[in-house]
């Protein structure tokens, strides 16, 4: 009675490679869908801040202006694309997207600046992103600083005859992502989210699919086992989604440039057992919803919302409310990005990432256990 | 069980199936000799795809008990599907896979022995006339061959025992026909067949029937029993023109028990067919109508079927207002 026969597994396998390689639109969603999400969000989802475009009115027209005004043309994070003349032109040039901000430098500025007396420079702002705003308010800020430190160093200099030593230095330096590029960072994390969502989508239509054609009632009249059903099913699609935790690697390492400072074995290691609970949680859905429609629905916010929102790979889990914290732990796409970061940027193993893994492995067997469970051999 | 499970294929005593408060099957009792035709027969949602369903382990009854085969319908399901073929009522093949591969996906779910594979494969195709068309998309085949390669699939492992849910339906009548000769000559090898039907003309092929009607067992013999003896009542055929206004005058006259169209005629049923039939010409005549023949005629196992539904509907409106 018990156990389950390797040739009635063997059928269900060979069959669902069948319906997969003659069906153009799954291997549409096996190959084609993770490789576009992956350019999408890859080029897309650059969090880096450059060439702000900035509108500039120097009212001054003094050397020290133009000076503060040339750092900001010098920096790569500015471009100036405007000069209004008025704030009528400053107001439009923000209202209609052609600047994000603007530099506003007053008429007594070279005369103060040159006085040594205390000027006002006016930044203003398209505040309707809050963050690249915060971002771009923080690179403004630090060149008007450096260029009012650099106004006291001479002051100083004129005085006393040499220049002053500033009494703190700070030196910093990016560990793991040296150059600090977001995409380095948002790949690894990409990754855990693509396949989350490509395996569950897959596995969603094929329960559902066979209650819909009917076929699901002619398999339960046999002696196929439960088991040995979505076992074999799960077979192909686990093929499938290796293939594309191969492609996006691949993609990873010689479209963004990202390298991988971790384990290859266990980079795949980890990501099989992911898969595997990925895979079994769309045959549960699969199972649940009967129809292809409300199945691939359902897998799509049941998976790609959270592992999309709640890993970690948007919004730092850090910064969430407490509540919504809690929630995170039970997402699996958290572990599986925490651990592709961890890997990729900063080349760790298992001696560090062993919580992870123990719970993604913990996810997949739970998973594959209620995969099975669930799929009763009745009709009602 | 009380009955010896070697001559009987299938064994059902009072077997009952509910949905909620609807009673799908009401309390059903039966036996199917081995090689033996049966007939399950009833309008749509009768109850005959529900109690196959439940013969074939796919469902578990409400009540009552049953083996098929000699094993418990109950206890021990899973070991009947190796012993049954079944067909469902939907076409359940895979169209995406060619006509090959299905034969060989059952083939494997079936564990047919690798020494019966091929031989078991090549009878198949023989028999479903398929050899030609092994590599052939079974989605692309016309309903007809797609049946037959289905009743093969239902069959690669040797059943003793075949359940058929409604195998004609939607098929043509040729291909029916021809259906029904594979149906005999699985018959005559000792298969026991278990066919529902809503074709009046397919029950006459089976060498026993069942009648079912909201979820009971109305009727139990064989198609020549059936017409003989179930029938209290007696047909009168009327050919006359406009016979569809004349049906309605028909059922008014004084002793007639039901009436129906059939084709052009009009059958009525009633006790006494010999004082009926003056009458009855007298007031369709009277009515304006052109009368043919009125003669009395042997019924149709659907005149026994209108009738037996009929006198059912009568007996439980009147319970029904019994009750109230």
């Amino acid at each position: 009675m018990s156990g389950l026969n390797f040739r009635r597994l063997v059928a269900v396998a060979r069959k669902e490679f069948i319906h997969v390689l003659r069906d153009p639109r799954a291997l549409g969603i096996a190959i084609v869908l993770p490789m576009i999400m992956l350019m999408i969000f890859g080029y897309a989802l650059t969090m880096d801040l450059d060439r702000v475009p900035l509108a500039v009115w120097d009212q001054s027209r003094t050397p020290q202006s133009r000076e503060l005004v040339s750092r900001f043309e010098g920096s790569r994070y500015f471009s100036v694309v405007a000069r209004p003349g008025s704030y009528g032109e400053v107001e439009d040039t923000l209202a209609r997207g052609q600047t994000m901000m603007a530099l506003v430098l007053p008429v007594e500025f070279g005369r103060r600046v040159a006085s040594g007396r205390k000027v006002q420079v006016q930044v203003l702002t398209d505040g309707s992103d809050a963050n690249t705003t915060t971002l771009a308010i923080s690179y403004a800020d630090a060149i008007v600083r450096n260029y009012s430190q650099e106004i006291l160093v001479e002051k100083a200099r004129q005085l006393t005859g040499r220049p002053p030593a500033l009494p703190l230095d700070l030196r910093f330096r990016a560990w793991f992502n040296t150059d600090m590029e977001s995409r380095i960072f948002i790949v690894p994390g990409l990754i855990a989210v693509i396949m989350m969502l490509i395996a569950a989508l897959l596995t969603s239509l094929t329960v559902a699919r066979e209650w819909e054609t009917g076929t699901m009632e002619q398999l339960i009249s046999t002696p196929l086992r439960g088991s040995e059903l979505i076992l074999g099913k799960l077979a192909p699609y686990f093929a499938i989604g290796m293939v594309d935790m191969l492609l996006s690697v691949l993609a990873g390492r010689f479209l963004f440039d990202v390298p991988i400072r971790g384990s290859l074995l266990l980079l795949f290691g980890v990501s099989a057992v992911y898969l595997v609970g990925a895979l079994s949680l769309g045959i549960l859905i699969s199972a649940k919803a009967k129809t292809q429609l409300l199945a691939s629905q359902f897998a799509f916010v049941a998976t790609f919302l959270p592992a999309f929102l709640l890993s970690g790979f948007m919004f730092d889990i850090g910064n969430m409310p407490r509540a919504l914290q809690v929630v995170t732990y039970l997402i699996p796409a958290r572990y599986f990005v925490a651990f592709l970061r961890g890997l990729y940027l900063k080349g760790t193993g298992l001696a560090q990432l062993w919580p992870e893994c123990l719970l993604m492995v913990a996810f997949g067997a739970l998973m594959l256990l209620a995969a099975v469970r669930t799929f009763k051999k009745r009709l009602a | 069980m009380n009955a010896a499970p070697g001559r009987f294929a299938v064994t059902l005593r009072d077997l009952e199936r509910r949905f909620g408060d609807f009673v799908a099957v009401n309390r059903i009792s039966l036996d199917v000799r081995q090689g033996e035709i049966f007939g399950f027969l009833g309008p749509n949602g009768a109850g005959k795809s529900t109690t196959i369903r439940m013969l074939c382990g796919l469902l578990e009854p409400s009540g009552g008990q049953g083996t098929v085969a000699g094993l418990d319908i109950r206890t021990q399901r899973e070991e009947i599907k190796r012993s049954i073929g079944y067909m469902s009522q939907k076409f359940s093949l895979y169209d995406d896979l060619t006509v090959e591969e299905n034969i060989d996906f059952f083939s494997g779910i079936y564990r047919v022995s690798k020494e019966k594979k091929a031989e078991r494969k090549t009878w198949v195709l023989d028999m479903a006339h398929l050899q030609e068309h092994r590599r052939t998309l079974t989605g692309l085949l016309p309903g007809g061959w797609k049946q037959r390669l289905s009743l093969g699939c239902a069959l690669l492992h040797e059943p003793r025992v075949l359940f058929l849910d409604e195998p004609t339906s939607g098929v043509d009548p040729l291909s029916r026909r021809s259906f029904w000769d594979l149906i005999y000559q699985l018959a005559g090898e000792g298969v026991t067949v278990f066919v529902t039907t809503h074709y009046m003309e397919e029950a006459e092929y089976c060498d026993r029937l069942g009648l079912i009607y909201r979820g009971e067992l109305v009727a139990l013999g064989t198609p020549g029993e059936m017409k003989g003896g179930l029938m209290t009542d007696q047909v009168l055929r009327v050919s006359c023109d406009r016979s569809h206004e004349a049906l309605g005058v028909a059922a008014t006259v004084d002793g007639v028990r039901d009436a129906a169209l059939f084709g052009r005629d009009i059958h009525l049923m009633t006790e006494d067919a010999e004082a009926l039939a003056p009458r009855l010409r007298q007031a369709l005549e009277a009515a304006g109508f052109q009368v043919g023949a009125v003669e009395r005629i042997t019924p149709s196992l659907e005149d026994v079927f209108v009738s037996l539904i009929e006198a059912r509907d009568r007996a439980d409106g009147a319970q029904k207002e019994f009750k109230a």
